[in-house]
């Protein structure tokens, strides 16, 4: 059997998991609350493997066609 | 003063602009020679055509993009198959392909797999090929041949020895799953195998074959085919069926270049990042395989709607269409009536903030400069 982590496949984009001090910089920074981010589930397998918790924020690092990498934000939901 | 490439790069850094934007600033200011003067000139210019070129506040970029990728559907063929590779494994493609993308179907209509080898698996022809051997699921019709005796009223499968041998698997092996599936004893005499139904029917009798038939004895369930086809100087499998979790655990197989158009199962197996990429590549490549070229962006969008909650969800009544906050938005897309009855027996309230309510009602849209209102401060 091959040793896999998901973060390792081609298709994943970089999952970082925020400091609550680093989440609420991005929340000042956007002027919004935690619930108006785009959402993933605490079971989703990349947030697995990050050991996201519930209400985390995570920063995904997209590889972009356009700006050639994107920054996204999630919010980790049950 | 002629400035280093190094400088450029440091003066690139701290900018407000997409990585793609300085890199190609870079790349075109390679080898010329340019002042700190100028370099500032081209960076000011680069800057507002960059800020010109960026979608302004309040515009409709959803309808945009249903309009950019609506226009190109109308030119897709109705009913295209494609056979990819070796003229043997069948995709949908064309306007079928699309409608399957933007309704998340759980399951595509031609699930396949594009499977990736490990360096050492990937140059050597005969270890590719043991690879798909392994993958293929095999039922008892490609290891021998199954019939029925009905004066013993018994079924005997006589195994093909060379075909054991193709696939590596012994008739012990298959005798064993079989009692394992099936419950009954099998009386094994070299590469034949006998067995009895629980009680003496003919019905009994059709039906364990039957049953036999449909059983995979080795491989993975549903994979039905594997073709070996050499792309470049690598061999690459390509599968009728999709089971990435599986394949994944396969010796020989790269787990992190494994790649298949069921995006529901790229979202369960991958997550909703990688279902989201897996949504902008299949909608690209089907469109171009058409000959038809859509911006990215507009299917970024798509794919970003459909992914927002954190599953995937479809464009259409049940998904995207069917949230959206006003009861005149959603009557006036599908199931009218029972969006209006529904919303009459609750007691909803439109707060006629969106575009396709204010159409209805005959007001101003709040988009573009309809959005913009005036807001007096008092001192």
């Amino acid at each position: 059997m091959t040793k896999f982590a998901v973060k390792d496949h081609e298709m994943v984009p970089e999952h970082v998991l925020l400091t609550p001090e680093e989440s609420a910089e991005v929340l000042k920074g956007f002027n919004i609350v935690a619930p108006q981010l785009p959402k993933i589930h605490v079971n989703d397998p990349a947030a697995k493997e990050i050991e996201a918790k519930v209400g985390d924020v995570i920063k995904v690092i997209r590889k972009s066609a356009t700006a050639k990498h994107s920054i996204f934000y999630r919010l980790v939901i049950d | 003063m002629i400035l280093t490439e190094k400088d450029i790069t440091e003066r690139l850094v701290g900018l407000d602009l997409p990585p793609s934007i300085k890199e190609a600033i870079q790349n075109g200011l390679k080898g010329v020679p340019v002042s700190s003067e100028q370099l500032a000139d081209i960076i000011s210019q680069v800057a507002s055509d960059y800020e010109h070129s960026k979608v302004e506040p309040c515009e409709a970029v959803g309808v945009v993009a249903a309009q950019s990728i609506g226009e190109p559907g109308t030119q897709m063929t109705m009913r295209t198959f494609h056979y990819a590779g070796v003229a043997e494994i069948n995709v949908t493609l064309g306007l079928p392909r699309l409608i399957e993308i933007v309704d998340a179907r759980k399951i595509p209509s031609t699930p396949t797999m594009t499977i990736k080898l490990n360096q050492d698996y990937a140059h050597d022809r005969d270890l590719a090929r043991e690879v798909a051997w392994a993958i293929e699921s095999s039922s008892i019709l490609h290891l021998g041949s199954i019939a029925t005796d009905l004066a013993e009223m018994n079924v005997i499968i006589e195994l093909n020895p060379s075909a054991l041998e193709q696939r590596k698997i012994t008739a012990e092996e298959v005798a064993s799953r079989l009692k394992e599936e099936t419950g009954l004893n099998v009386d094994q005499k070299e590469n034949l195998l006998v067995m009895v139904p629980k009680e003496p029917s003919y019905r009994e009798l059709l039906q364990l074959v039957e049953k036999i038939k449909r059983l995979s004895l080795k491989g993975v369930e549903g994979i039905k085919r594997v073709v070996i086809r050499k792309e470049g100087d690598e061999y690459i499998l390509y599968t009728e069926g999709s089971s990435i979790k599986k394949v994944m655990q396969f010796e020989g197989v790269d787990p992190t270049r494994i790649k298949t158009n069921n995006i529901s199962e790229i979202g369960e197996v991958l997550g909703i990042e990688a279902a989201r990429n897996a949504i902008i590549n299949e909608a690209t490549d089907t469109l171009r395989e058409q000959g038809l070229s859509v911006d990215v962006r507009h299917i970024m969008l798509v794919a970003d709607i459909m992914t927002v909650d954190g599953e995937l969800k479809q464009i259409g009544r049940h998904g995207v269409s069917g949230e959206k906050a006003s009861v005149l938005a959603r009557a006036a897309f599908e199931v009218t009536v029972n969006h209006i009855l529904d919303a009459a027996i609750r007691g909803d309230v439109d707060d006629l903030k969106g575009v396709t309510e204010n159409v209805i009602v005959g007001q101003p849209i709040q988009l573009g400069t309809g959005d913009v209102t005036l807001v007096a401060i008092k001192r």
